[in-house]
């Protein structure tokens, strides 16, 4: 009983020698699960896809844009999880926005932008109504949004059949041509660069001497974008505590003064606009919308943020993990058809990725937490 | 004049019907330890409440600095230094030292939309304040999680202080700890209270209120039974009128009877 007599400096002393580690240190990061992950992804498809064109520039940006996509609503979800909250609407919220921005831009004679920004302005409010009745009524945003879910769903389809008479809008293709702010999300970026590389013959080209891959798409720019700001404010603003906060203890976060409510309103603002950028990116790459899209994607994005290492709990996470959750996400949807594996057995995969990651960032909770 | 920092007089509060706290008078001056005793059901957290502005009394006044105030939310109270530390902490295990200690009121620098969270500056001052307890935080950094319950304790008072408290409320600051945890919080409220803050500390262990107290309030059904000076007042008498005198005696009869018929 020696350690009784220790003095409380020497004894915290001793309590924290065992803690300075590195491996430790890293092994208590979030991210660190997605990262480890992406690497074997990457390790698995080099060695069984390597000499199949799927790592060509062309193949890259394939699996790129489809990890792009899912990231920039993952980025989102997985602020909004790190703030103690669920959105199960996103999925619908991205048809939904998709018929505000066709809609009015082909059967009302719109210009391209203003349905863009009307998109926009519906998708704060989609965010705000299901933050208000989350904050207000104080049930599980689980509930909320899955209604919510529902409710943008048949909108989207009733409104859509009332309007047009059909379920899908084509049409905008003619539009994009000349509109001053749709380019934000479907350009593709560097087409010099590709031009070039293609020139030196470094890249597959086309019969007509262009370049297959073209340039880097808008929803790739999107998805680093996001990923910086979104670790931005999480690491380096006040914002960014109060998130963590609300997420980890509402009511002592309010009891210091964090504005609970108001943060969690701005989380569900913030993964219904996502929502519209990716439809925006769908919508104008495809040249039409329709009333289906999104479908599922609400979930898909919940297992991005979870493999990214947020907990479902709150208040732990992070965005780059996020962000390599959705790498990982899509790049063995893609993967999987340079492979002999047939891609029926994507979903497995994809349950026993979340599954894995679910068990990890449980087990990384708790060193965590009680490091006694 | 008098150089009370806060006067709580006759406080009442009541929820339909029940009478929660009645008549309740405490007065706080500067460098006192004010031990609010009672047993579970006494209206002790009814009485905290009222005081860090969670509920407003029915009955009764409430004076800071000489000024007579209502307190429409927490944040009134706190704003006039009156910081409350609850038996939650506040403390989000989950977060970093640095993060807990600035949460809600994160230190900034730059200008205008690129205000950042001053993250140096806060992690050394979270290390310091630390350090001044004699809690030697090399990583502040760290998670809270992995923090014994009195450097926990240590953190959410010191967190208090650092944003300018008078006047602390603590309630049951030792209730969940070990007797050498203990002492580290008890030592830190006495170093506290000297330094020139009111302190309230509310618990229902005599053996740790009567080490620290200068004086002593006792709640029975949501009434005070009176504020009494340390000289004034013996362990014993304390501990007597705490747990309900009459009770224990009426127990300790009971226990031998008990006694007795097993005997038999």
């Amino acid at each position: 009983m020696s350690v009784k007599s220790k003095s409380i400096q020497k004894k915290s002393k001793d309590e924290r020698l065992r803690k300075v580690s590195n491996l430790k240190v890293l092994l208590n990061r979030p991210e660190l699960g997605a990262l480890g992950g992406s690497v074997l992804v990457f390790i698995f498809f080099g060695i069984v896809a390597g000499d199949t064109g799927m790592f060509s520039a062309y193949g890259t940006i394939n699996f790129l844009e489809v990890s792009a996509n899912l990231g920039i609503i993952a980025i989102a979800a997985a602020l909004l999880m790190i703030g103690g909250e669920f959105d199960l609407s996103v999925g619908s919220m991205i048809g939904f926005a998709g018929i505000c921005i066709a809609i009015p831009a082909i059967y009302w004679g719109w210009p391209l932008w203003s349905s863009i920004l009307f998109a926009f302005s519906m998708a704060v409010l989609v965010g705000y109504a299901n933050g208000i009745l989350v904050v207000r009524t104080g049930l599980p945003s689980f509930i909320v949004t899955l209604a919510m879910l529902f409710i943008l769903r048949g909108a989207t389809l009733a409104l859509t059949r009332l309007i047009t008479g059909r379920t899908q809008v084509p049409g905008l293709r003619v539009l994009i041509e000349n509109d001053p702010i749709a380019w934000i999300f479907s350009a593709d970026a560097f087409k010099g660069v590709f031009t070039w590389l293609g020139s030196l013959g470094l890249i597959a080209l086309r019969q007509d001497g262009t370049p297959l891959a073209t340039g880097i798409p808008a929803s790739v720019l999107w998805w680093v974008g996001m990923t910086i700001f979104a670790t931005w404010l999480l690491m380096k603003t006040r914002y960014g505590n109060w998130i963590f906060a609300s997420g980890g203890d509402k009511l002592g976060a309010r009891n210091v003064g964090v504005p609970v409510g108001r943060v969690k309103i701005s989380l569900f603002i913030g993964t219904a606009v996502a929502a519209t950028i990716y439809a925006c990116v769908q919508v104008l790459d495809a040249g039409s919308a329709d009333t289906m899209r999104g479908f599922l994607k609400e979930l898909e994005a919940i297992v991005a943020a979870v493999v990214g290492g947020c907990l479902l709990t709150g208040g732990y996470g992070s965005a780059i993990g996020a962000a390599f959750g959705a790498l990982i996400f899509g790049t063995v949807s893609m993967g999987i058809y340079y492979t002999d594996v047939d891609t029926d057995w994507f979903k497995v995969f994809l349950g026993a990725m979340m599954l894995i990651a679910v068990i990890f960032n449980n087990f990384i909770r708790r060193r965590v937490t009680e490091n006694k | 004049m008098s150089n009370n920092l806060v006067e709580f007089n006759n406080i009442s509060k009541f929820f339909g019907s029940v009478i929660a706290l009645k008549d309740v008078t405490m007065h706080i001056k500067k460098g006192q330890i004010m031990c609010l005793l009672g047993d579970n059901g006494a209206g002790k957290s009814t009485l905290i409440k009222t005081l860090s502005g969670v509920h407003k009394p029915d009955e009764g006044e409430i004076i800071v600095d000489g000024k007579q105030t209502v307190f429409d939310s927490p944040r009134d109270a706190l704003d006039l230094g009156i910081a409350t530390v609850y038996q939650d902490l506040a403390l989000v295990s989950l977060m970093s030292v640095t993060r807990n200690f600035f949460m809600g009121r994160e230190p900034m620098k730059g200008f205008g939309p690129f205000k950042t969270f001053d993250v140096n500056k806060a992690n050394s001052i979270a290390s310091e304040r630390m350090g001044q307890i004699g809690i030697d935080v090399r990583d502040p950094s760290q998670a809270v999680g992995t923090m014994s319950g009195g450097e926990r304790q240590c953190l959410a008072i010191s967190r208090a202080i650092y944003f300018g408290a008078k006047v602390l409320i603590l309630d049951e600051p030792t209730s969940a700890l070990g007797v050498h945890q203990a002492s580290v919080v008890l030592k830190y409220i006495v170093k506290a209270a000297a330094s020139g803050l009111g302190v309230i500390l509310i618990t229902h262990n005599v053996h740790h209120a009567y080490p620290v107290g200068n004086s002593f309030t006792i709640l029975n059904r949501g009434k005070s039974m009176g504020t009494f000076d340390k000289k004034d007042l013996s362990r014993e008498k304390l501990l007597g009128m705490m747990a309900g005198g009459e009770e224990l005696d009426k127990l300790e009869v009971e226990l031998k009877e008990i006694d007795r018929t097993n005997k038999n």
